[in-house]
């Protein structure tokens, strides 16, 4: 016990002298998490609609204002053919064009119906589904207010009609906000990036300076050594993560809804996984630049995989499972409910079981794999 | 013992005893394997075959009980460079268990012996070689080993210094210590009580400076040493 | 220039050497476009729901049997209260739940209008609103079959067309963005780590003091990244096209011009940070930070531009990696000529030139 505390002091001396640790620490997760959200922002707004009227007609002029006033639309050109619109949309000025038909007012009186064309950049499958989507509810709220339909709701031969009203309730997040849903998930981001890429070039920079040779030779004993390089990484993790929701509730004004002990609870487990992570990778590894690079390569694919940016929900089933195999998962998953929906320890014992999981293996396996005689 | 990598002997069935509290020098040219044969005497490395103990200790076994007892000393520079050099000497001295208390005396003691009192509280990547060489020595016999090794302890290092660090040695020596030196400098291995030369792998010679070259009939441990290794048909690396 | 050969030679020795960075070379563009290609998809699928029925009619019977048979929900266990369904939420399983009123059935019938309630997890806002409209649209059809007489006299049916991507295929967006993610990694970053290595080492003095001109030091260090970017990027073509049925729209010999033009843009970069940074460490988060966070942010391929506030579509102006992502899609995926992007080509251009140019100036004060 008492050589595990000399081991942690000299981690600690090393930590607080490296500057630029040092400003990692402090200065990047205020920085990124200031502006982060504000970049990574998949509320849609602002899709480039091309208006091509062939009718020109009192009922197009109202389609149109009614699409311009939406909020979603940007008209960003009254082409005069099918072509020119084209054009737009590969010079990449649209993402849609809405083709009205010659004769669109008079067959949709005479007829009650009437077709319009809609074509989408489909490239940016998100863009153009939503745009797609935000269209058509447009034209239908179009409809309805149209005046014969406001006039007449009855059915033919005057049967009564059945409506269902729906009455919608956002619940966690009434305003919809999606910042509420980012910026959780960037903190546990730059956590794992930060916690991560430290823990996997540290020991792997003792052993390119060489000084590992002569720990190796010394009584120490693995666990002390492994525990005496978590533990200063660990209080650092924690501190980020301090910095992390201060921002958070400042920049925000997000304060998590559940307990902060539940969330510290997660935290430091979380932070022991993954810091057992990096130092496993770090053993591994010959060279900074390598262990730089796997650890580049795995943390890429957690994040992907975690349900940071993608539903895990929507995932085939084998990506599911892979899914649920790392604990960045888990603990974006955690941090949403907890912070979010003030979720308690009761709703998530299972998330904590998965962590523990983690932690034990992925410190275990680090643990095994240092190894002083070669 | 001998240890393989496949079909390379780099330790080819060597065999010799080191006495307590004598200085043994251990020479080979580059390659002829003499890191290796101290690593696993180090602890690091375990042998193909063969038996080994140090210390009273066995080399497959009691490898951990070995680290308790030997000081080591390597090629590359193994300090902290950004602690300094108190810190070092109190972390090094921690690992093996020594009271805060006493390391505190004891490190200002060394850094007072050292001439380095003005330095204490710099770090240590700043100080020239031949002072972080000297350090490194005293720390690596800071918690009193049984065995010291030092591997080419004084490479780089200017002939003043040299003989400094050799004073050092001799009086590690006289306070029980046993040191177990690598060198290339055959000068040096005049200094040494018994003095083994290593070929390819296997110990050539083993006596005292003055009966090898009675026995190789040179006046000098050069003219030893370069008979022997004449002999190696290993190229160098 | 056979000495420059033997120089570029010790360099395709020392990258491809290190088997363990190779492997994740050629593994990290392969595994981005399984996981791109197979398991991420913006489509929202497989909805947790549970349902609330207070009424126990037919009708909440018919509707939940239409949501239970939809592939876009799984239904769970239904919830006896309120109460159940908020625990439901904090625990994460459900990310939304359908609510019947008592005597839902005959308020339709009697009445002509029954409300349901729709509870969704606004927490995550997208999610919520995607799942709010697959349930109006079961309800839109299943109301549509209750009223089959039901005649809406003016009716304004849009039709939709995807142009580029007739199948709606996923891929497309993110290809781009994957290949872009990629040549800044090889390029960039490794290139600027390898050369700070050396400069740490201290064996960049030994090749300095050799006849070759620092250029040309530059100039060899450079080509084995040209070449495993060149392959990084065929791997990715190939993976597309024959793993995510992508097909190339446009020439492949503009596709590849465009990609050396990018790939020399990465190359300067990684050279100028090299020439500025003194460490490993230092050079790897100037990459990870200061290239790799804004290409991922700002080229568009993950999150849209045109959301972002000003400052940010001011700033990925001025990052090399957004025109380039650009030039692709058009020429790969929408089959267009240079005669469409050769302004983005041109912006390239200059960026390569000043970038080029700051580092070789940089690299001869060095020298100096």
């Amino acid at each position: 016990m008492k050589v595990l505390l000399f081991i942690l002091q000299k981690e600690f001396r090393q930590i607080f002298r490296d500057r630029i640790i040092l400003a990692m620490m402090t200065f990047v997760p205020i920085v990124q998490l200031s502006i982060l959200p504000f970049a990574a922002n998949f509320d849609i707004k602002n899709i480039n609609l091309a208006y091509l009227d062939h009718d020109r007609s009192p009922y197009s002029e109202k389609l149109m204002h009614k699409i311009a006033s939406s909020g979603y639309f940007e008209l960003v050109g009254y082409p005069f053919s099918y072509r020119e619109g084209l054009n737009q949309i590969e010079r990449g000025e649209a993402d849609l064009i809405l083709e009205i038909p010659a004769g669109f007012e008079r067959n949709l009186i005479r007829e009650g119906k009437q077709k319009v064309n809609i074509a989408v950049d489909a490239i940016n499958g998100t863009k153009s589904a939503l745009g797609g989507g935000y269209l058509t509810s447009v034209l239908a709220d179009f409809n309805a207010n149209l005046v014969m339909n406001i006039q007449s709701p009855v059915g033919a031969a005057g049967t009564r009609v059945a409506r269902i009203e729906i009455a919608g309730m956002s619940w966690f997040n009434p305003r919809e906000e999606y910042k509420y849903y980012m910026v959780p998930g960037i903190l546990v981001l730059l956590l794992t990036l930060i916690g991560g890429f430290m823990s996997a070039l540290n020991i792997v920079r003792e052993k390119e300076i060489g000084t590992i040779e002569q720990i190796n030779v010394t009584p120490i004993k693995k666990w002390q050594f492994i525990l005496g390089k978590l533990v200063p990484f660990w209080i650092v993790g924690i501190i980020v993560f301090t910095i992390g929701l201060t921002v958070q509730y400042l920049v925000y004004g997000i304060f998590p809804q559940g307990s902060l002990f539940t969330l510290y609870l997660f935290a430091g487990i979380y932070l022991i996984a993954l810091l057992g992570f990096g130092l496993l990778i770090s053993t591994v590894s010959n060279s900074q630049l390598q262990a730089m690079f796997v650890a580049f390569f795995f943390v890429m694919i957690f994040i992907l995989m975690s349900g940071f940016f993608t539903s895990i929900d929507s995932m085939p089933g084998w990506a599911r499972q892979m899914s649920y195999l790392t604990p960045v998962t888990h603990f974006i998953h955690v941090v949403r409910l907890i912070v979010l929906k003030g979720s308690g320890l009761e709703h998530v014992l299972k998330e904590l079981g998965y962590l523990i999981v983690f932690a034990i293996v992925l410190n275990g396996l680090a643990i095994w794999n240092y190894r002083k005689t070669s | 013992m001998s240890k393989h990598f496949g079909d390379f002997k780099a330790v080819d069935r060597i065999t010799f005893d080191v006495n307590e509290g004598e200085i043994f020098g251990f020479l080979g040219a580059n390659g002829a394997g003499k890191t290796t044969a101290m690593r696993i005497l180090c602890g690091l490395s375990f042998p193909t075959s063969g038996q080994a103990k140090v210390a009273g200790y066995d080399v497959y076994r009691q490898q951990e009980k070995i680290k308790k007892h030997i000081g080591y000393m390597s090629q590359k520079f193994s300090l902290y460079d950004n602690l300094t050099i108190l810190e070092n000497i109190e972390f090094y001295g921690g690992i093996y268990g020594i009271s805060r208390g006493e390391i505190r005396q004891r490190g200002d003691a060394l850094v007072k012996t050292l001439g380095l009192d003005k330095e204490a509280k710099k770090l240590v990547g700043s100080l020239p070689l031949g002072w972080k060489q000297k350090l490194a020595f005293s720390v690596a016999i800071f918690h009193r080993p049984r065995i010291v090794f030092l591997d080419e302890p004084t490479g780089g290092v200017d002939p003043i210094t040299r003989r400094q660090f050799w004073d050092m040695i001799y009086q590690a020596a006289n306070e029980g210590i046993t040191v177990f030196v690598t060198t290339h400098y055959m000068d040096e291995a005049e200094y040494c009580n018994r003095v083994t030369v290593m070929v390819d792998g296997r110990v050539e010679a083993l006596d005292t400076p003055a009966r090898l070259k009675r026995q190789f009939q040179s006046d000098s441990m050069d003219g030893v040493f370069y008979q022997l290794a004449r002999k190696a048909k290993r190229t160098s690396d | 220039m056979k000495q420059l050969l033997v120089f570029i030679r010790k360099e395709f020795y020392h990258v491809f050497r290190d088997r363990r960075t190779l492997l994740i070379l050629f593994g990290l563009p392969i595994a981005q476009i399984v996981l791109f290609g197979f398991a991420l998809s913006s489509e929202v699928k497989n909805i947790g729901i549970t349902i609330f029925d207070q009424a126990h009619d037919i009708n909440s019977q018919q509707i939940t049997n239409r949501v239970k048979q939809s592939a876009y929900f799984i239904v769970q266990e239904p919830a006896a209260s309120l109460e159940e369904i908020h625990t439901k939420f904090k625990e994460g399983s459900i990310k939304c739940a359908l609510v019947f009123p008592p005597g839902f059935s005959e308020d339709l019938y009697r009445s002509g209008t029954a409300p349901v309630q729709i509870i969704t997890d606004a927490s995550d806002p997208n999610n919520a609103k995607i799942t709010v409209n697959y349930l109006s649209a079961i309800l839109g059809t299943y109301q549509q079959e209750l009223n089959p007489n039901l005649v809406i006299p003016l009716q304004i049916v849009p039709e939709i067309r995807s142009l580029y991507n007739q199948e709606q295929n996923g891929s497309l967006n993110f290809i781009p963005g994957v290949i872009a993610l990629i040549f800044m990694i090889v390029s960039t970053a490794l290139t600027s780590v390898a050369v700070v290595r050396e400069k740490e080492m201290g064996t960049m003095e030994v090749l300095l003091v050799s006849p070759l001109k620092p250029v040309m030091v530059l100039i060899s260090k450079a080509v084995p990244y040209l070449v495993l970017s060149l392959l990084d990027f065929i791997i990715i073509l190939l993976l597309s096209v024959y793993l995510l049925d992508v097909e190339i729209q446009g020439s492949l010999i503009l596709l590849f011009a465009e990609s050396i033009l990018f790939i020399v843009t990465c190359l300067s970069l990684g050279l100028l940070v090299s020439n500025v940074t003194n460490s490993q460490q230092a050079a790897m988060l100037f990459c990870m930070m200061g290239m790799m966070l804004p290409t991922l942010l700002l080229t568009g391929f993950l999150f849209p531009l045109e959301n972002m506030p000003w400052i940010f579509q001011a700033v990925s102006n001025i990052i090399p990696s957004k025109y380039y992502y650009e030039i692709i899609k058009a020429v790969m995926l929408k089959g267009l000529g240079f005669g469409y992007v050769w302004k983005e080509t041109l912006i390239l251009l200059v960026m390569t030139c000043l970038l080029l140019g700051l580092a070789l100036k940089k690299f001869s004060i060095r020298l100096a």
